[in-house]
């Protein structure tokens, strides 16, 4: 078997068209999904026994299932409910690219939540019984010192869930979505040459994630200024 | 909240503390007028920390009543906050906001709880920053500066709240020892100025020389109460002499 160059050239141009929509799944519900996060957060750090229940609850089973088949019962099964199809969220679940950001921003609103909670309680006590004590209110002490100090400590965690959520949205796929992987299963049902163009795709992933990366890199920087000698 | 000069700032009666069901204060009678310096000293685990972390609520006490300048502490938030804004508090481990400049950890608290509009809170500050000898440090970040740089900065943080008490909880523990006079020092001219402080501490030659009544713990007990003079050249009771004869042997 020959590796065929000229395949691959003809097919990256092909797979970057579905480079928009891999991106659009992958910031609408990355930023929904943080959203989520921040709420589930909020609800477990409430105090109240019944919002923190709801919230594990939730975690758990989203954690607990495989995303594939979340993404299908969302696609595949709600639809069969009429009041789902009567709802004013029909317009956003008739479609596939609706059904797939809803599944990835449920799957991943769960574990960045838990992602944050490790920063929030990696959050020096010290410095929150400082801010008691010059006076600063529950609300003040959250703004200026938890959140601030919770998200240095949250981001390499967090930027590994970004890469992972980026893999993710290749499962849109299945359920019809024209995604990079998507074209690229298209394209290997019509020439059947699998290895080239999937490995063109995994590269095209890889440049992708190496982006995120260094895009991360830099707010770590940024954000950890302050944990310099020198200036 | 009205001056009386003839009420006492703190007012300690039957105050008792559990963690769990280890009892970290028993029985607490402390009375604390204005202008006045205590030092709390005591073996470890003998709840002074616990003590004057009851004066601010960084601790909840369980029995008896405690009263700051006339506002009694209960679940009350507002009564707490009222308290924290009276009381300043220098911890053993600094606790400077790492994420903020020097000059920014003292407007904070100013422009949120005392709603000091940021240029004055700037200028109270830079005074108080003054006052403990590092202005020029200003612009750093907390881990720029030594430990002893960082406890000025975190006594002038205290100050800049305009406080009528401050606590200090061990505030040259976590010291190497060439920086621990650098902050005594400091707290020798506060005292001079009239400030009501309590001080735990281990600095006998501080106690000895600034304070106006030493009280000295043991399992949440306070066990004797007295002038320096008398403390440590009289201590009434055994344990005090044990403790002295400890801390004092070298």
């Amino acid at each position: 078997m020959s590796f065929d160059l000229n395949l691959v050239l003809e097919s990256l141009p092909q797979m970057l068209a579905g480079f928009g929509i891999t991106l659009k799944l992958l910031l609408v519900s990355g930023s929904l999904g943080l959203v989520l996060a921040i709420v589930l957060l909020l609800m477990r750090m409430s105090g109240k026994f019944y919002l923190d229940w709801l919230a594990q609850i939730y975690i758990y089973v989203f954690r607990g299932t495989p995303i594939l088949v979340q993404i299908f019962i969302i696609y595949y099964g709600l639809p069969q409910f009429e009041a789902v199809r009567d709802s004013v969220f029909w317009s956003i679940l008739r479609e596939p690219t609706g059904c797939a950001i809803l599944a990835l921003t449920l799957n991943t609103g769960a574990y960045v939540s838990e992602i944050l909670r490790g920063g929030v309680l990696g959050v020096d006590k010290g410095l929150l019984e400082a801010g008691s004590a010059l006076g600063m209110s529950a609300r003040h002490k959250l703004i200026y010192i938890t959140t601030p100090l919770a998200t240095r400590l949250a981001l390499p965690a967090y930027s590994n869930d970004v890469i992972s959520l980026l893999k993710s949205t290749a499962l849109a796929s299945t359920i019809t979505i024209a995604d990079m992987t998507g074209i690229a299963r298209t394209i290997v049902a019509d020439t059947y040459a699998p290895y080239e163009v999937f490995i063109s795709l995994a590269i095209v992933y890889m440049i992708f994630t190496l982006a995120i990366q260094k895009l991360f890199g830099l707010f770590e920087r940024y954000l950890s200024r302050h944990t310099r000698r020198e200036d | 909240m009205s001056d009386n000069p003839t009420r006492p700032l703190i007012e300690m009666a039957a105050v008792s503390k559990f963690f769990g069901d280890f009892q970290a204060l028993r029985n607490i009678d402390l009375v604390v007028h204005k202008g006045e310096r205590i030092v709390v000293c005591g073996p470890s685990g003998s709840g002074k920390s616990t003590l004057i972390r009851c004066i601010n609520r960084l601790e909840k006490h369980n029995e008896g009543i405690i009263t700051i300048d006339g506002i009694e502490l209960t679940d009350k938030v507002a009564d707490i906050d009222a308290v924290r804004r009276e009381v300043g508090m220098v911890f053993q481990s600094f606790n400077l906001f790492p994420h903020m400049s020097i000059i920014k950890n003292l407007m904070i608290a100013q422009q949120l709880v005392r709603k000091t509009p940021k240029k004055e809170a700037r200028e109270i500050a830079m005074h108080y920053l003054q006052r403990v000898k590092i202005p020029e440090q200003a612009e750093k970040y907390p881990i720029q500066l030594s430990g002893g740089q960082q406890q000025r900065v975190a006594i002038a943080r205290a100050l800049c709240m305009k406080p009528k008490i401050i606590l200090f909880d061990e505030p040259t523990s976590a010291l190497d020892p060439e920086m621990i006079n650098e902050v005594l020092d400091v707290m020798v001219d506060l005292a001079d100025e009239g400030m009501t402080m309590i001080c735990v501490t281990h600095e006998m030659g501080f106690a000895r020389s600034v304070a106006d009544r030493i009280i000295f713990m043991d399992e949440g007990e306070i066990i004797e109460q007295a002038s320096p003079a008398d403390f440590f050249d009289n201590p009434e009771n055994e344990r005090t002499s044990a403790f002295l004869d400890q801390i004092l042997k070298h």
